[in-house]
């Protein structure tokens, strides 16, 4: 069982993939989702997003959501700054 | 004779710089449209994840939003009027600005107060031209348009529509710009961004699949109030797009018709040089002619 993980930015995808584990910082605090991970949509803070794909990808974003439904995770922000991801 | 001459190669001359100048606009065009209708397709994956998200929370609580709630009586409409920075792009400027106009009449006749938003150089002068009121500009940016204006665009609409209408506040916005429908053809639509209908593209949940009960943090209200900005900026920013690819496209097909005309002028401007030319050696040769017979005569 892995995640799906989309992050995605007003005027590109800049991440998919799977992962492990994935890490945000919500406007309540900071937040971990593992897979099998109940439905949810969290308004996230500005700050970074972490990702588990075989070793942590992070990026920043200013503010934005998340999604979680069956597995797959949707980040979306209007500026992401994904420039120390590999893809 | 000489000067009829002279006179046709200038014209040639000056065609073939202008024929010049076209068909690097019409090449420039040509590929900057195709870098636009990727900027669109790269887009895509935000809207729909926004308007999934939207829906989401619109299925699963029954939360009023400011945004979504149609106001009882509308008085101020705001129109939102795209066009293009510069012209040269055929009649792409002239007929979203034609398309505003009847929307502007059309909500006068329903009693409204219409406040024009102009994007765009050109709304700009046609505004400005005719000594018209409007409520804000943005230029500079319509080739290829950037997620911050939309954003900048964005923000001062919905701030405007949740000021109340005494106090210079609007009750709706409609958006006036040209959808890009394929290379050919690019026509102008009206869309109504405010208050917001954001069932549209979310199909329907299969009765028998049971559609994920969210959970929302921190509660649905603050979840639509982060969301719903953000879906206006994005439907901006989308329509903003469409209008860049449609600009380059008019212009690549208004470039591409000057070109073939700059070539039919030279053509015809050649045959005439021809012509005068092969007139003044006939001429030359009868005077000569005559000339030699007249002496020949008098001897």
């Amino acid at each position: 069982m892995a995640l799906q993980v989309d992050l995605v930015a007003a005027d590109r995808k800049v991440w998919e993939g799977e992962a492990s584990q994935v890490s945000v910082r919500s406007t309540e605090g900071e937040l971990g989702v593992l897979p099998g991970h109940q439905p949810m949509l969290v308004v996230l803070a500005e700050g970074e997003v972490r990702i588990n794909a075989g070793g942590w990808q992070t990026a920043t974003v200013d503010g934005g959501f998340m999604s979680v439904d069956h597995d797959r995770v949707t980040i979306v922000a209007e500026t992401v700054d994904g420039s120390g991801m590999a893809s | 004779m000489g000067a009829q001459i002279r006179e046709y190669r200038q014209r040639i001359r000056s065609v073939s710089a202008t024929k010049k100048i076209t068909r690097a606009m019409e090449l420039m065009a040509a590929s900057r449209v195709v870098k636009a209708q990727q900027a669109v397709r790269e887009s895509t994956p935000y809207a729909r994840a926004l308007t999934r998200a939207v829906s989401a929370v619109a299925t699963f609580s029954n939360e009023d939003h400011p945004l979504t709630t149609e106001k009882e009586d509308v008085r101020r409409a705001a129109v939102v009027i795209m066009t293009s920075d510069r012209g040269l792009a055929g009649a792409y400027s002239s007929s979203v600005l034609k398309e505003s106009e009847r929307v502007v009449a059309r909500l006068r006749d329903e009693g409204k107060e219409v406040v024009p938003y102009l994007l765009g150089r050109k709304a700009i002068g046609f505004y400005r031209f005719r000594q018209r009121d409007f409520a804000a500009e943005w230029s500079g940016f319509s080739e290829k348009p950037t997620f911050d204006v939309a954003r900048e665009v964005g923000e001062r609409l919905v701030a405007d529509f949740t000021t109340s209408t005494d106090e210079g506040g609007i009750d709706e916005v409609h958006v006036v710009y040209t959808r890009f429908v394929t290379m050919v053809t690019q026509e102008p639509e009206v869309i109504r961004l405010l208050p917001l209908e954001v069932v549209e593209g979310e199909e329907a949940p299969e009765p028998e699949d049971l559609l994920p009960l969210y959970e929302f943090e921190p509660g649905a209200s603050q979840v639509l109030d982060a969301l719903l900005p953000k879906y206006v900026n994005a439907r901006l920013f989308n329509c903003m797009l469409m209008a860049a690819a449609s600009e380059l496209a008019a212009r690549q097909r208004a470039m591409k018709s000057a070109t073939d005309n700059a070539e039919e002028l030279i053509k015809k401007y050649t045959r005439l040089a021809n012509q005068a030319r092969q007139a003044e050696i006939t001429q030359e040769i009868s005077e000569i002619v005559g000339g030699a017979a007249a002496l020949a005569e008098s001897k």
